[in-house]
């Protein structure tokens, strides 16, 4: 499962669209927080009820998971196994690999089912997955402000 | 692969330790964890075996301090280095910005070295990745055993490419961040390279 995209660059605008898109879906799965996570474990986006949740070890740990089940998967013939579901005793996660190669997150409890779950992720991983084609297919706008960053910022970054 | 998130203003990186097994990779991301600002840094992972040998990766992630507006985090990330943990160093090993090697500099570990090294090369190679264009620093440890290689003879055998080096004695915290400045540096350096032109 290689990344299929190179340096990811999102805008305001970007993370916007992507922030509507899961709280919808949480709104229509009845979960409590969706994510959507890149393979090398960064957080792109994320909706819903986040409070007391690492965010950062969350999204690395998924990716380490996605990779591994990824593995697991070519080992006994398959291309991939297409969604993952981790069942606690009060929370639970989805988990899935957009076709994007995008890993989305589901959070849900009680109040939800697997079943809902994954019936809406179906539904909204096609639309999430147009928004992120063109994100990562679009020429990467304004770096004018990364081009400004001199030798000797670095140097006084990494002097503290 | 770096991930620039102009909404939340950050720059995100990820850097690779590698090398041999108990080289002290775990052990320079424990001491990065122990000193460094709590403010400045997540919560330290590692999926280890029950003999704390690491099974599967460490994980911890940095802030760095901003430049130019733009906050830097760095995903730091050991991969496991005995051998036939194999496949799990190339999912690590995806979409590295920069690779620190920690070479154990005993004699006896010269051979160990050598096949990590070369395990490193071939990896990345799959990725359509090389040492020549990668960012990478080699970090000599252990320096303070007796029983160690001279330098020169390091930096001949595991350094052909002249990155930067240091030595360090990683559980005295030695050599540590001078090794974890110089890489993000480079990764830095090359990422304005990339997409800043």
């Amino acid at each position: 499962m290689d990344t299929p995209w190179g340096d990811l660059f999102l805008f305001a605008e970007d993370e916007q669209r992507l922030v509507a898109m899961l709280g919808h879906l949480c709104q229509d799965a009845k979960a409590r927080a969706a994510f959507l996570v890149d393979q090398n474990g960064r957080l792109i986006a994320a909706s819903g009820d986040t409070t007391g949740l690492d965010t950062t070890a969350l999204a690395s740990l998924v990716a380490g998971g996605i990779a591994a089940t990824g593995s697991l998967a070519r080992l006994v013939g398959e291309r991939a196994f297409s969604g993952l579901f981790h069942e606690g005793e009060r929370s639970h996660l989805y988990i899935t690999v957009l076709d994007e190669g995008l890993i989305l997150v589901v959070s849900f409890d009680r109040s939800s089912s697997a079943g809902l779950v994954r019936f809406r992720v179906r539904r909204a991983s096609e639309e999430i997955g147009q928004v992120f084609t063109e994100i990562t297919g679009r020429v990467a706008g304004p770096r004018a402000e990364l081009a400004q960053i001199t030798d000797e910022d670095i140097e006084n970054l990494l002097s503290n | 692969m770096s991930f620039i998130n102009y909404a939340a203003r950050e720059i995100n990186c990820k850097l690779v330790y590698y090398g041999p097994g108990l080289g002290g990779k775990t052990t320079n991301l424990q001491q990065i964890y122990a000193r460094i600002d709590p403010k400045s840094k997540g919560k330290l992972i590692s999926l280890a075996t029950r003999t704390e040998r690491t099974l599967f990766f460490d994980f911890l992630p940095l802030d760095l301090g901003t430049v130019r507006g733009f906050k830097t985090r760095f995903h730091l990330y050991t991969v496991p280095g005995q051998v036939f943990y194999d496949a799990s160093r190339k999912l690590i090993l995806k979409g590295a910005d920069g690779v620190v090697f920690v070479a154990d500099s005993q004699v006896e570990r010269m051979e160990a070295n050598l096949e990590s090294l070369e395990n490193l090369e071939e990896n990345l190679a799959e990725q359509g990745q090389n040492l020549d264009t990668l960012p990478h620093v080699m970090q000599y440890n252990k320096r303070d055993l007796p029983n160690v290689v001279s330098m020169t003879d390091l930096q001949a055998a595991l350094n052909k490419r002249n990155a930067p080096w240091c030595e360090a004695c990683a559980t005295k915290g030695i050599g540590v961040f001078e090794t974890l400045k110089a890489s993000a540096k480079l990764v830095l350096t090359d990422l304005k390279k990339k997409v800043g032109g």
